[in-house]
């Protein structure tokens, strides 16, 4: 082991977990404001990466200028899953519901994308996209840097909406106790349908980068899932501040541990760290203990 | 009766006699065909391994075209029953088992990778049936000691051993010092890998970098980057896939790395699929061990070949390894079937097993006890510009000069 790999796989750690931070933040806003599990925001991140691609390949349009275009028709998307599926589940077992039909959504957009692009692994182009500059002996990938803007950027406003808002107040309130929050005359269900396109939307972003950095067919998705999931309990159910935070800290020691001991730890030490938060907090790093409790 | 009642009459009793004729004819055409043969295939078409797996289809599905084109089997018009298993070797336990006692397939073939194959092997063997594959062919698939399993594709172990046998005949002046050896924890990939070490140790070329990761890892830029650190000469890669391979070449670039020689154990070998993702300019240089490539001289590797390129497009140079591999499972088993003359599987198995000598698009084919093929030779092959060329072993009439050392990434 040298410095430079380390400094390497902490800088891995950091962009490439920030990418991962913002497409959970999607996954966790869904589910603190509407108790739903969206098994499907995996494949939409697929879905948000070939659409890049189809923008791409056909059009000519780059992938950042592209974000123009598949961010709001991930929104739109969005839109029209919780209106033609979520938001028709009712009652007390609404969440364990929304895993079978998520999931049910996640299998027909996979099929979908793998009859219209083929089971073909492809990969996100452009000019920048193997290009990289050194600071030193470490070398910081140009994609890998822009995706950690990006990030930054998308996650800030995202802050910025739910905290200098009229309607990141009601989205809050929503967050906290929906049916107080319908008490006092917040419409609980259309600040549910444009959080649903909000947490899609952001896949948009997600997907293109993890698309520049990663070939993926639609099947990749399931790895992703995994990620995901993982990181929103790490971070605790519904907790923003928390989903930056593990999916950051996820990918930054796996890949610590896999320049210090070997590759074949990486996963393991962090459901080893997975574990003992669990052990200690089992609502997670920042969730709320009534989380736990239901 | 008046004269109109009579003719109607008449038409009547004839068409009831013509219909009944037809009818008769049409059930003695019926019965005199013989019924389609079914085989059932589990194939990794979603998850992990579904580029091989939809390749592994196409190559299946030229065989069947080939073979009923030609008549079928033994007169038997053959129906593939291909079920997915989405790369999941619990789920291909359920295909076979379904395939055999729902679906009444006559035959099984096997699915992609030594993974998937053993698994299969042992579910398929417990109702008699042979299963003959054409990606299973790590130690451990050999090493269940079962029957039933004949691989038509060369053993993976010594897969690299050409290579390993040039890089260490190079001259001392010229030959790399140093070598990473990173690998999927795969029984496809290991075995290549570990089985040179010793060969480049003894030519003097140290080992700086030696891990294993988990097949699962979809991120392997932190992997890669640390290999980059570490400054290897040479990178010999233990990959199944393409993503694998596109995923260290493109944070090997990104680290401004560039080995002298490198090789992957899989994905350079996927044609177009692999310069699809890497691009043809970056591909310059990759190395890949394997038995047969598109530009093979073999006649019926010609002929499929042809056949491909006719069916799907593309160039010689781009046909994926997988469609051969899946194209000589059925061509061993169509002359296995015709030997016996029928579909039981015991008799199969047994053929098989008799020391035979058989034909398929990648050279002959001839089974030990464990089922393994003991004709094939192991080659390296090399992208150089747009062509896929055979390099090693060096001495062979059909190899050309490695480029070496490999080029930059992109120029």
């Amino acid at each position: 082991m040298n410095s430079t790999a380390l400094l390497s796989a902490a800088k891995d750690g950091i962009l490439t977990g920030s990418v991962y931070a913002l497409m959970a933040t999607g996954l966790t806003l869904i589910f603190g404001v509407m108790d739903i599990i969206n098994l499907a925001q995996g494949i939409l991140v697929i879905l948000g990466a070939y659409l890049s691609y189809a923008l791409q390949v056909h059009l000519h349009i780059d992938l950042f200028v592209g974000l123009l275009i598949t961010i709001p028709t991930m929104f739109i998307v969005g839109i029209v899953i919780e209106r033609a599926f979520i938001g028709r589940l009712k009652g007390p077992e609404k969440t364990a519901m929304s895993i079978l039909v998520t999931y049910a959504v996640s299998l027909l957009i996979e099929g979908a994308l793998n009859m219209t692009f083929t089971t073909n692994d492809v990969q996100l182009q452009g000019s920048y996209v193997n290009k990289s500059f050194a600071i030193g002996s470490v070398h910081f990938g140009y994609i890998y840097v822009a995706g950690f803007v990006l990030a930054a950027v998308l996650l800030s406003a995202l802050y910025f909406m739910l905290y200098r808002t009229r309607f990141g107040v009601s989205v809050r309130a929503s967050l906290a106790d929906q049916t107080s929050a319908a008490l006092v005359g917040i419409d609980v269900k259309r600040v549910s349908t444009i959080c649903f396109g909000i947490g899609v939307a952001v896949t948009a972003a997600g997907g293109m980068i993890y698309g520049a950095t990663n070939s993926f067919n639609a099947s990749t998705s399931y790895d992703l899932i995994s990620r995901l999931l993982t990181i929103i309990v790490l971070g605790g159910m519904g907790s923003l501040g928390g989903a930056m935070l593990a999916g950051v800290g996820m990918v930054f020691i796996g890949d610590m541990v896999g320049v210090i001991w070997s590759p074949i730890w990486s996963s393991m030490s962090y459901f080893v760290v997975l574990t003992i938060v669990l052990l200690i907090r089992p609502q997670g790093l920042f969730g709320k203990q009534s989380v736990r409790v239901a | 009766m008046n004269k109109k009642a009579k003719i109607l009459r008449t038409l009547g009793v004839v068409s009831a006699a013509a219909a009944t004729m037809v009818s008769m004819a049409t059930t003695s055409g019926a019965s005199s065909a013989k019924a389609p043969i079914k085989i059932g295939i589990s194939l990794s078409l979603s998850g992990d391994f579904s580029a091989d797996g939809l390749a592994f289809q196409q190559g299946y599905k030229l065989w069947a075209a080939d073979i009923n084109k030609a008549g079928g089997l033994l007169g038997h018009k053959v129906v593939l029953d291909i079920v997915s298993d989405a790369s999941d070797p619990t789920q291909v336990v359920t295909n076979y088992q379904k395939l055999i006692s729902n679906d009444h397939v006559a035959l099984t073939f096997g699915p992609f990778s030594s993974l998937l194959s053993l698994p299969s092997a042992k579910a398929v063997s417990r109702y008699g049936y042979a299963l003959v594959e054409g990606a299973g062919g790590a130690p451990s698939v050999f090493q269940a000691g079962l029957h039933n399993i004949f691989d038509v594709s060369l053993p993976v172990a010594n897969d690299l051993v050409p290579f390993s046998k040039w890089i260490s005949a190079l001259p001392a002046n010229v030959r790399p010092k140093t070598v990473a050896y990173v690998t999927s924890n795969d029984p496809f990939t290991q075995p290549q890998v570990t089985t040179i070490v010793p060969t480049l140790t003894k030519a003097g070329i140290k080992a700086v970098y030696n891990h294993v990761f988990p097949a699962e890892v979809t991120d392997f830029t932190p992997i890669a980057d640390a290999v980059a650190a570490a400054k290897p000469q040479v990178v010999v890669l233990g990959s199944v896939d393409v993503p694998t391979v596109s995923a260290f070449m493109q944070a090997f670039e990104q680290s401004g790395f560039t080995p002298k020689v490198f090789i992957a154990t899989g994905g350079p070998d996927q044609g177009s699929t692999f310069i699809k993702a890497v691009g043809a300019k970056n591909a310059d240089g990759m190395m890949v061990p394997n038995a047969w490539y598109g530009g093979s001289s073999n006649p019926l590797s010609q002929k499929m070949v042809a056949e491909y390129v006719k069916a799907y497009g593309g160039t010689p140079a781009g046909v994926s390894s997988d469609v051969v591999e899946a194209y000589s499972v059925g061509e061993v088993v169509a002359q296995a079937v015709k030997a016996t003359g029928g579909f039981d599987n015991a008799k199969i198995i047994k053929y098989l097993h008799s020391n035979v000598t058989l034909t398929s698009a990648q050279g002959p084919v001839k089974f030990n006890a464990l089922g393994m093929n003991t004709t094939p030779t192991a080659f390296t092959f090399q992208w150089q510009g747009s062509k896929f060329v055979q390099v090693n072993p060096v001495n062979d009439k059909n190899s050309v000069k490695v480029l070496f050392p490999k080029p930059v990434w992109g120029k």
